[in-house]
């Protein structure tokens, strides 16, 4: 079963705190987690965000949509990078998500089942279209 | 998430870290049986315990503290009537918090040494799969030592009681002992055949959880994933062995085909008549990557490689037509070659027919008529059966797939065998 883990950082002071961190020792603790997840046979995939001040937001509240620069948001809602993992249980991907490094108050780690595309009616011709897609990029 | 009685929690936290805690404590006291049942007896007071108090905050270290208590306890017990082990009790330091609530945990302790896990889960592969064990043993204490799951889990997967699993394993324990077998990754001069040993066992824990088809399948723990993440594992502990990457290739290109061996009613799909889009590409994707490790090692394919290799064929080919089966009968050549079988031959001699047409496979499959691997097998006569029916020969394809039919005891391969015969 794959799990996505949702790696959130929910307050300014925690974010704050982060960057005071030296960053070659975060790369050695981030590195370290990686491989404990990959010698354990169960990282899928993974990713990291740039911070949000770089990015930009479509806001729908208005028509036509606001393009605004920055954040979405407060900080409590920002998404700052994933680990894709497959495990048998929700519980082995809640050990894994205590596990999480660069912790500490104010990060949160979110878990979400990610379904996988035999669970869509398989007739529906857009679930034949992305089964395609899936196909010829590789992923299922 | 509920899990009111903690247990999930403790079986999670096990799955991922049985292999670190009892490498540490064989370790510690250089007992492997023992160690397993120190962890065993940690992992006991973990269900009582973290139910209670809640999951600790490091829940390995606090498996691994108690463990330890545990360790000098029985050294002191045992101290009574043995001086080795007096002597043992005197040396080990006793560490941690060894009353009061929650043992702390134990980072700069030399058990928890990052850089001796690695070597410490090698050595318990090959300590689990020892050639003085049997292949059930092997199986089940593999799956208990590095796998983390429990007796029940197994014998849920094995379909047998969980007492004859805890026999199993009790046993394997007191076969070690015995033989004196230590506690180590083999030295290069053995390290081959005690290799095969190891892949063999991960692969029989794969075929088991492939060929599933008997039993509840919604309670079975996925043996063929546990197998696949164990060659996962294996293959980054041991990088510079081709034929680990091998049979992690293997795996991942047969398990790609899982999403499309059930038809919508259950039954048995076969190979020709899948529908390759429901294969998984990822998986595929990752086999072949593997099989190309394994090839860049440069010293030609394996018993896993070969099959890897003859997996791969299928694996890219759009259809049955477009399979390249003069390399997949040159891959068969190979593995006859390496590991002669009746059933190798066979296989190849459909291979044959593919690539020459069933004249050329015709007296390949004859030849194998007397053989006793195919001895009241409906799989000769099925095969004869269609080489006949493509060959034109009617009367004849008929009395071989009937008698296919006759001896077939796999009621959805009756199915498809019955079907052809009724087309012909």
């Amino acid at each position: 079963m794959k799990f996505m883990l949702i790696w959130r950082v929910t307050s300014d002071e925690a974010w704050g705190n982060l960057g005071e961190i030296d960053f070659d020792q975060m790369l050695e603790t981030v590195g370290r987690f990686n491989e404990e997840l990959i010698n354990a046979g169960v990282l899928v995939a993974a990713e990291g965000l740039a911070p949000a001040e770089e990015g930009v937001v479509v806001d729908f509240s208005s028509e036509p949509p606001v393009v605004t620069d920055g954040p979405y948001g407060e900080t409590k809602e920002l998404f700052n990078g994933f680990y894709l993992i497959n495990v048998p249980t929700i519980q082995d991907a809640i050990e894994w998500a205590k596990r999480t490094p660069m912790t500490a108050a104010g990060f949160k780690t979110e878990i979400r089942r990610v379904p996988t595309i035999d669970e869509f009616p398989q007739d529906n011709e857009w679930i034949k279209k992305e089964r395609a897609w899936r196909e010829s990029t590789g992923q299922l | 998430m509920s899990d009111p009685t903690g247990r999930k929690a403790v079986a999670a936290v096990w799955r991922i870290d049985s292999a670190r805690i009892i490498g540490a404590l064989t370790r510690y006291t250089g007992d492997f049986a023992l160690a397993e049942d120190l962890a065993q007896e940690a992992l006991a007071e973990a269900l009582v315990t973290w139910p209670r108090e809640g999951v600790p905050n490091n829940p390995a270290g606090w498996l691994l503290t108690v463990g330890r208590r545990r360790a000098i306890d029985a050294f002191r017990r045992r101290s009574a009537r043995d001086e080795k082990y007096a002597a043992m009790a005197h040396h080990l330091p006793e560490g941690g918090a060894l009353t009061g609530a929650e043992p702390g945990p134990a980072p700069d302790d030399v058990l928890w040494d990052p850089d001796q896990i690695d070597d410490d889960t090698l050595a318990l592969m090959f300590t689990s799969c020892h050639p003085v064990l049997s292949r059930e043993a092997g199986v089940a204490l593999t799956l208990r030592v590095i796998g983390g799951l429990t007796s029940d889990e197994i014998a849920r997967a094995f379909l047998v009681p969980t007492a004859t699993v805890q026999a199993r394993i009790t046993r394997a324990k007191k076969t070690l002992g015995a033989a004196g077998v230590p506690f180590e990754v083999p030295p290069v001069s053995e390290r081959p055949a005690r290799l095969a040993q190891v892949l063999s066992v991960v692969y029989l824990i794969f075929t088991e959880g492939s060929s599933a088809s008997s039993g509840d399948e919604v309670i079975r723990f996925d043996l063929a994933g546990e197998a696949q993440r164990l060659a996962r594992i294996l293959s980054r502990l041991m990088p510079e062995e081709p034929e680990v990457h091998s049979l992690l290739a293997l795996l991942e290109l047969t398990a790609a085909r899982f999403p499309a061996r059930r038809g919508p009613d259950g039954e048995t799909v076969l190979l020709q008549e899948q529908d390759r889009r429901r294969w998984d590409r990822s998986a595929i994707a990752r086999g072949r990557a593997a099989l190309a490790k394994a090839t860049d090692a440069g010293r030609g394919y394996g018993y896993y490689g070969l099959q890897a290799a003859i997996a791969e064929c299928h694996a890219l080919a759009s259809s049955v037509q477009e399979t390249n089966w003069v390399r997949i009968v040159a891959l068969y050549d190979g593995l006859g070659r390496l590991a002669p079988s009746p059933v190798v031959d066979l296989n190849r001699a459909v291979a044959v027919s593919m690539a020459q047409g069933p004249a050329a496979a015709l007296p390949l499959v004859d030849s194998l008529a007397g053989s006793d691997a195919f001895k009241d097998s409906h799989q000769l006569p099925g095969v004869r059966g269609e080489l006949l029916r493509r060959l034109g020969r009617v009367d004849e394809a008929r009395t071989a797939l009937e008698q296919a039919v006759r001896l077939c005891g796999n009621e959805r391969e009756r199915a498809v065998l019955a079907r052809k015969l009724a087309e012909l």
